[in-house]
Formats: structure tokens, sequence, C-alpha cells
């Protein structure tokens, strides 16, 4: 399953982990504070309906 | 034909996200898999570079994106200054996470690349500096969008900040490149097929690409609305403090 | 105009103003290099241009907080909006004040201080006139970030974050030219640029302050 990646197994493994876990945290925060934001307004707009 | 312009509307641009942002959502997850998990697994090794030539599904994605995300941000930026829509400035204030991002994962990945096929981390070649300048400049952009607490006011002065600025990095580019010749290829994709990339390289690469786009689309659709939802919380509390 | 340049030029004259402060640091940045990299005298001379640019344009991002903070905290800034000069006028002014009490000093400065690092004889003529050429740059430059940055509280970090980026270009092309004429290579190119971009962001910049400043006076 796993690809030969030779002596520069390293190298390659690590840019990929680095990489992703940069999307994935990036990916997160946004969802996140896509939540948060949206919950806040709600609480709000319920709290002007009364 | 409905106008381009009616995305201004932040209601509309709200059900508009609503609808898309699923599609692109899914579009871009398979389209980033597909081209990673192609590059990583399905690709030979280059007789030079060997393994570390799967870099590349990485590394030429996010430089891209880290350039053409100032751009979009230029583009907003200017039609926020002409025609005072504001969902233009908002979407320009969520690209600048997403392109810094994009920069340190061509700066990280490509000191990782460097690092055994030019024998360093980091060379002050004028590809790197430029790209560790922009990076410099996504930061300053960030910064004052969060100094200032008036938005009207941070989406002006961001907005002319960022026209000045890509005035400066277009210069900074031709600075850097008299003040150094580099290590550096050239483009890996040009329309010159002959310096280009072989195909059996270059097809999992523009997937890959792709994928990045997508994932850019789905992250600013979804981070401008939730910098609308903000931006109207804000004013509903102004108005309830009022009376 | 004049009125307005000579009465910046006086209160940055008087006690307090900062005049004397900008060649001060400028002094210790020059003294301190040797005591970072050391005294071998083969060694300061090779980075003595560079340290002086370096020391000149920090030095000139020190004191752009000034520009506009004083007149923004007595009011006068909102008087001189109202005034009939026109706001690109009043920002040029205020870059060339500016200019006139910290970039000319250091351009004057710098051969002296280009002494304590073993500066080349025929590098100083060299250094002076990249400085001449490239500080009145720095000054446009740094009054648009301060003009950004006008009504913050804790502007004074920020200002840096964002006129260091813009400061490149004109420190690469100003060291270039020092580093160039003391080897004895062609300087034409980057004393063109240098020269290009001083006289670029003289003409342009002053409308993008103007309009930042009007924004931030709204």
């Amino acid at each position: 399953m796993m690809p030969d990646l030779g002596k520069y197994a390293d190298a390659v493994l690590s840019s990929y982990v680095v990489s992703i876990l940069l999307l994935v945290v990036l990916v997160v925060m946004s969802l996140r504070a896509a939540k948060k934001a949206r919950a806040e307004l709600q609480k709000l707009e319920d709290r002007r309906r009364g | 034909m409905a106008s381009l312009w009616e995305y201004a509307n932040p209601v509309k641009f709200i059900r508009t996200a609503e609808t898309v942002l699923p599609w692109v959502s899914i579009l871009a997850t398979v389209t980033l898999v597909a081209g990673l998990v192609w590059g990583f697994f399905f690709t030979p090794d280059d007789y030079r570079q060997g393994s570390t030539v799967k870099i590349i599904y990485i590394h030429v994605p996010a430089a891209l994106m880290a350039i053409n995300v100032w751009f979009m941000m230029l583009v907003t930026s200017l039609v926020w200054l002409i025609r005072r829509h504001h969902v233009s400035a908002l979407a320009a204030k969520a690209a600048a996470p997403v392109g810094a991002i994009m920069t340190v994962i061509a700066l990280a990945t490509g000191a990782i690349w460097g690092q055994p096929m030019w024998g360093t981390w980091w060379e002050w070649d004028p590809r790197l500096t430029s790209f560790l300048i922009l990076f410099l400049f996504y930061l300053g952009y960030m910064a004052l969008w969060e100094a200032i607490d008036n938005p009207d006011t941070a989406a002006d002065l961001t907005a002319v900040l960022c026209i000045v600025g890509s005035v400066f990095a277009i210069l900074s580019r031709y600075a850097v490149n008299f003040w150094n010749q580099g290590l550096h290829q050239g483009a890996s994709l040009s329309l010159d097929k002959e310096e280009n990339v072989a195909d059996v390289f270059s097809t999992p690469l523009y997937i890959s690409i792709a994928g990045f786009i997508l994932l850019f689309i789905a992250l600013v659709f979804l981070r401008t609305r939730t910098e609308i939802y903000k931006r109207r919380t804000k004013a509903l509390l102004a108005r309830e403090r009022l009376g | 105009m004049i009125a307005l340049l000579m009465r910046d030029l006086r209160l940055a004259m008087r006690a307090g103003g900062g005049f004397g402060l900008g060649l001060a640091f400028f002094l210790i940045v020059t003294v301190l290099v040797p005591f970072g990299v050391g005294p071998e005298s083969t060694l300061l001379a090779k980075i003595a241009p560079g340290i002086l640019w370096l020391g000149a344009l920090l030095a000139c991002l020190l004191s752009l907080d000034r520009i506009f903070a004083l007149d923004w905290e007595d009011g006068s800034l909102d008087l001189l909006a109202t005034s009939p000069l026109p706001m690109e006028g009043v920002v040029s002014v205020k870059a060339l004040a500016h200019w006139v009490t910290t970039g000319l000093p250091l351009c004057l400065a710098a051969p002296i201080f280009g002494v304590l690092l073993h500066l080349p004889d025929q590098g100083h003529t060299w250094v002076v006139l990249s400085l001449l050429i490239g500080t009145p740059a720095l000054s446009v430059i740094g009054t648009f970030g301060a003009a950004l940055t006008v009504g913050l509280k804790r502007g004074g970090l920020l200002l840096s974050l964002l006129v260091l980026p813009l400061y490149v270009p004109t420190l690469i092309f100003g060291s270039e030219v020092a580093r160039r004429g003391i080897e004895g290579l062609s300087t034409t190119t980057p004393l063109l640029m240098l020269g290009g971009i001083t006289f670029g962001t003289i003409a342009l910049l002053p409308f993008a302050s103007a309009l930042v400043l009007r924004v931030n006076l709204r």
C-alpha cells in the first residue's frame, strides 16, 4: 500500500503532514467561528422577537 | 439574467451561500483528496529528485493560491472602494487568513524540499524572499483589520493598504530579483510544453490545483458568511443599547 | 503651506519634539552592531553600508508616529482638514517636515558614524548619496503608514508591521547603490530604480495618505 519513498521519506512525509495539518486547522477554525457567529446572532434575534 | 452585483446584497449572499456551500465543500474535498492521493501513491519517482517530487502536489498549488488570493483581495478591495458593496469588503477580510496559511504552506514545503535538494532549509533566493515578504503583507493586512473598531473605516483603510501593498509587492519582487539571482527553477507549469513537467506528474497536479481552488472558494463563502453574521450581531447589539 | 511647514519644523525643534531622538537612536544602533558581530574591521567594513542603511531606516520608523499624533490629540488635524489647503498638500508638507527633521540629519550623520564601522573611504560618498535619494521615499511611505494608524491607541507596533514591508524595495536598492559603489561596480541601475521609487512615491502616495486620513477623520 505505502509507496517506497526511499531516502527522502522524511521530507515527503513531513511536508504532507505539515500542510494537511495546517489546512485542517484552518478549516476547523473557520467552521467553529461560523458556528459561534451563527449561534450568537440566533440568540439575539430570538430575544428580540420576545 | 441576474447581475453579479445582486450578490452584493448580504441577505442574497447568505441565501446563495446556503445552497452553494455544501456542493462546493463536497467537490473541494473530493478533488483535493483525489489529487493528493494520486500524487502521493500513484506517481513514479523523478529520476533526479527521487520521491521528493511528490511534494509538488502541495507546494505548487499552495504557492499559486498564495498569490491569487492576494489578487482576489485586491479586486474585492477595489469593488468596495468604488461601489461600496459590504460583502465585497468582508470577502477580502475573509480571504486574508486563507492566503496567509497558503503562503506558510508554500514556504514550509519549500524549506522541507530545499533541504535534500539544495542542501539548505533556507536560501535568500528571489522566489523564497518574495513569498516571505508576501507573508508580511498578509500579516499587516490582517492586523489592521483587527485593530480598527468601526467596520466601515476598517474596510476603507485595509482596502487602500491592499492596493498600495500590491504595488509595493510587485516592486519588491523586482528589487529582490535584482538583488540576488536564485536557485529556484522557473515555472513548473507553462503553456510551453517543452519546459513543462512530464504528463505523469502534471495530471494529478492539475487536479490538486483544482482542489485547492475549490477549497478556497468554500472557505471564502463560509468565512464571509461568518463575517456577515458578526456584523449583524454587532449592529443589533448597538441598536439594543440605544434603546 | 509654508506656514504649516515652518510650524511643524518649530514644533519638532522644541524640547520634547524628538528632533535629536532619531539621531541618537541611529548612533546607538551603529555602536551596538560591533558588540553583536565582533570587532573585526574587515567584517565591519563589509557590512557597514547595510548597517548604516538599516539604522537610518529604523531611526526613521521610530519617529513616524509623531507625524500626526500630536495634531490628532489637540484637534489641530481637524482644523487642517477644514482649511482651504487640500489634504494632499497637508500630507506632503508633513512628509517634507519629517524628512527635514529626521531624514536629512541622518544623511549628514551617516559618514561620521561610518567611521565607527570602518566604512571604506570611497564608501562615504555613495552612502550619503544613496541616503539622500532614498530617505525622502522613507518619509513619504512612513507618512502613509502614520495616516493609516492615526486614531489607534496602540498604533506604534502596528505601524512598524505595516510600514516595514513597504520599505523593502527602497532598502534593497539603497544599500545596493552603496555596496556596488564601494566595490567599484556600475551603480546606474540601482540609482535609477532608487530615484524612480522616490519620485514615484512622492508623486502618488500623498493621494493614498490623504484618502486614508480623510477616512480616519470621518
